[in-house]
């Protein structure tokens, strides 16, 4: 199916600007407002939701993640998996699984923020978007699933030769077009995720505690060079 | 030999009058922004008393400060590497806003701009968080004075060391008795803030041991908040990052005392360098609970050894440091005269504020209510003192009553030593029996009372330069900056996203 002008624009050449906004907005932001290089944590304003609502959205969007990449990357690797039943249904009960626990913390997350006065009070209006914007993805992401199966076979051979005809400047729109209007609706919730990304808190994403697992406890700076501290 | 140098200080709380202008100087100059009304990077809190946040010394339910292992090792309670990765999104030991207070102003435009009525209008209470009109429940020093109180001063964690009929009776109204800790950071020799900060933000300054608080390299995973004992590092809710006291460093690089030192209005503060052997934190720390006080006092360098002297400019420390360790007023309470002990070190963080145990109204009331102030075995005053020694050996001892014993003996020495050369009721004998007894000299308690009623400025705050045009010139060429002063960019702590 050949896609039309709108189709065009919205798989085609709108991928290119969320990244090129996503790259660019995240590195200017990372050199000048360094400061601002993290989530906003309201933990210290609600302890107790705050655990039902941060805990399975973290673990369950990363999953979701982690399975997405892999797709994206081998999918190969995903197609062969799948070849057997049983395997096929493990691997869509896992990504359905950790989709229904994004969906469980994300409702948390809304709900928390909507009804606790502290945390409503330090909210943004980009928080608020990002919400929206997850809320959109994850619950047309799950309609997919459960709807249009198998989704994990049809994401290895429709949706990553689509991804890589993007990575390769040589963009399909045509392969998007022939999909079902919900997983358009998926397509363009990323690029819109990405476009925002580093106007929001989900710049959080790229900053890890990385030094942490291999620094000693303790840490010392020196004017100049010195030495380095131990425990 | 790894000699570094600390700036270190003392408190006197016999001193402290509890008036809290300590607090409100530091307040004034560091957190009166958005996010920072909470904190209070010094705060004077009355003891009995459950403190600020509220039974902060509770480790039990804060997790704050470090465990010694079976295999006696060095643990923080509240994390770990691998507890690190798995409770980043959630931190469980985490206190929130309802363990300190909820910030408030009160609506004074409505005085001025409330429609003309039958009553008075009034300025009602306002949070500072979400600018709604709120009912006060908890405030700063909430349980101010309230050192008999069963609701704030019968809470107080230390006093599970005395026993029933001890807690009851620091409760009657004829022996009840009430002290004052004012508290900052203690920039601890083993800091668990520093140590549990996943992204390497927290670091002690090599140079003056201050701990500070990398504002660009927090990401505000708010570990810190919980693994300081303390409570001494503050969630900022407005930015996102945590913050804590900063010793006033630029002060102290101007040669100021810190804020909260300069108005002390009881003068109980004492601010010097102390050298100490780095390379004995780690065993220091991992001492037995009864033997912590003596091997970190072990720690503390001598600045007038020869041995000691050359180590520490081998090491790069200068000799105008050196020579304000030699005149340091905190070296001769917590070394010399052994009078200074430190808070919680059985927290293990190995504060260096030191603090000396207050000789709280030594009169008490005897079985026939008759009140003496000498009595003629001379330190039954002490031990019958309305604070049970427990209780202090508790905050200020790891338990250790032998070492809180001691620093109130020498102290009422000095006072009856002072009492039999000034006014002539104790007779002399009974003051240098008192003096012997304690092990210290006619001298050593002239020092003593000098340094503790009649000290200047200069004596109490003996401030080292801390050679921060020597540091700059290794940071950057001044030359390159050469006629450019004013120009460049700073971004302030602000979010925009």
């Amino acid at each position: 199916m050949n896609a039309t002008p709108l189709e065009v624009l919205l798989f085609g050449a709108a991928p290119y600007a969320a990244l090129a906004l996503f790259f660019v907005g995240t590195i200017v932001r990372y050199r000048t407002r360094p400061f601002t290089y993290s989530s906003l944590s309201t933990q210290f304003l609600e302890n107790k939701r705050h655990f039902w609502a941060q805990v399975p959205f973290h673990y369950g969007v990363l999953t979701v993640l982690a399975g997405h990449l892999v797709a994206f990357l081998l999918p190969d690797a995903i197609l062969w998996w799948n070849a057997r039943p049983l395997r096929l249904y493990a691997l869509e009960v896992t990504g359905l699984a950790a989709a229904a626990l994004t969906l469980v913390g994300l409702v948390n997350i809304v709900v928390r923020r909507a009804r606790h006065r502290m945390v409503r009070a330090s909210t943004s209006a980009m928080d608020w978007v990002v919400y929206a914007l997850l809320l959109v993805q994850v619950t047309s992401g799950m309609d997919l699933a459960v709807s249009k199966t198998w989704g994990s076979s049809w994401f290895a051979s429709v949706v990553s030769p689509y991804l890589w005809s993007l990575a390769k400047f040589s963009p399909e729109p045509d392969r998007i077009a022939a999909l079902p209007f919900v997983f358009k609706m998926h397509v363009v919730g990323l690029w819109a995720i990405l476009g925002v990304f580093p106007f929001t808190r989900l710049v959080h994403v790229l900053v890890v505690p990385n030094p942490y697992l291999w620094r000693r406890p303790q840490v010392a700076r020196w004017y100049g060079v010195r030495r380095q501290a131990r425990a | 030999m790894d000699v570094r140098s600390q700036v270190s200080m003392v408190f006197h709380l016999d001193k402290c009058i509890g008036c809290h202008t300590c607090s409100i100087a530091c307040k004034n100059i560091w957190t009166d922004r958005k996010g920072t009304e909470y904190m209070w990077w010094n705060n004077v809190e009355t003891k009995p008393g459950t403190g600020y946040p509220t039974k902060w010394e509770d480790q039990e339910a804060y997790r704050g400060g470090w465990t010694l292992g079976p295999d006696g090792q060095l643990r923080l309670r509240s994390t770990d590497k691998r507890r690190t990765v798995t409770n980043i999104f959630h931190n469980p030991s985490m206190p929130s806003m309802d363990d300190y207070y909820e910030p408030w102003t009160y609506d004074y435009s409505n005085l001025f701009d409330a429609p003309e009525g039958a009553d008075q209008p009034v300025a009602r209470p306002v949070s500072m968080v979400t600018g709604e009109p709120i009912e006060v429940k908890a405030g700063p020093n909430w349980d101010d004075d309230l050192g008999g109180s069963p609701v704030y001063a019968a809470n107080d964690p230390n006093l599970d060391a005395l026993s029933p009929e001890q807690r009851l009776q620091m409760q009657s109204i004829e022996r009840l008795v009430f002290f004052y800790l004012p508290r900052i950071c203690n920039h601890c020799l083993n800091p668990s803030c520093v140590a549990s900060c996943p992204s390497g933000a927290l670091y002690k300054r090599g140079e003056d041991g201050i701990v500070l608080l990398d504002q660009t390299r927090c990401r505000g995973w708010r570990a810190c908040v919980a693994a300081c004992p303390y409570k001494k590092t503050y969630y900022n809710w407005q930015t996102g990052k945590s913050e804590k006291c900063i010793l006033c460093f630029p002060r102290l690089e101007t040669g100021q005392a810190p804020a909260c030192f300069h108005s002390c209005v009881g003068r109980i503060r004492y601010l010097g360098v102390l050298l100490y052997d780095a390379d004995k934190i780690p065993a220091v720390a991992r001492s037995r609970d009864e033997d912590l006080i003596d091997a970190q006092r072990d720690m503390i360098l001598d600045p007038h050894d020869p041995a000691v002297v050359e180590a520490a400019l081998r090491n790069g420390i200068d000799p105008s440091v050196v020579d304000a360790a030699q005149r340091s007023p905190v070296y001769r309470f917590v070394k010399t005269w052994g009078i200074a002990l430190p808070p919680h070190i059985e927290f293990r963080t190995l504060p260096m504020l030191f603090y000396v145990p207050p000789l709280l109204p030594v009169m008490s009331a005897k079985k026939d209510g008759a009140v003496r102030n000498a009595s003629d075995d001379l330190f039954a005053d002490v031990e019958d003192a309305r604070a049970p020694i427990a209780y202090l050996a508790r905050l200020l001892g790891a338990g250790n009553e032998g070492k809180v014993r001691a620093a109130l003996r020498k102290q009422w020495a000095v006072r009856l030593h002072r009492r039999a050369t000034t006014v002539g009721d104790v007779d002399r004998a009974t003051a240098d029996r008192a003096l012997r007894e304690t092990g210290c000299t006619a001298e050593e308690a002239d020092e003593i009372y000098r340094l503790t009623a009649l000290c200047t400025f200069e004596d109490r705050f003996v401030i080292p330069p801390m050679h921060r045009e020597e540091a700059i010139e290794m940071l950057e060429d001044p030359h390159v900056w050469k006629q450019e002063t004013g120009f460049g960019f700073r971004a302030g702590p602000k979010r925009e996203f």
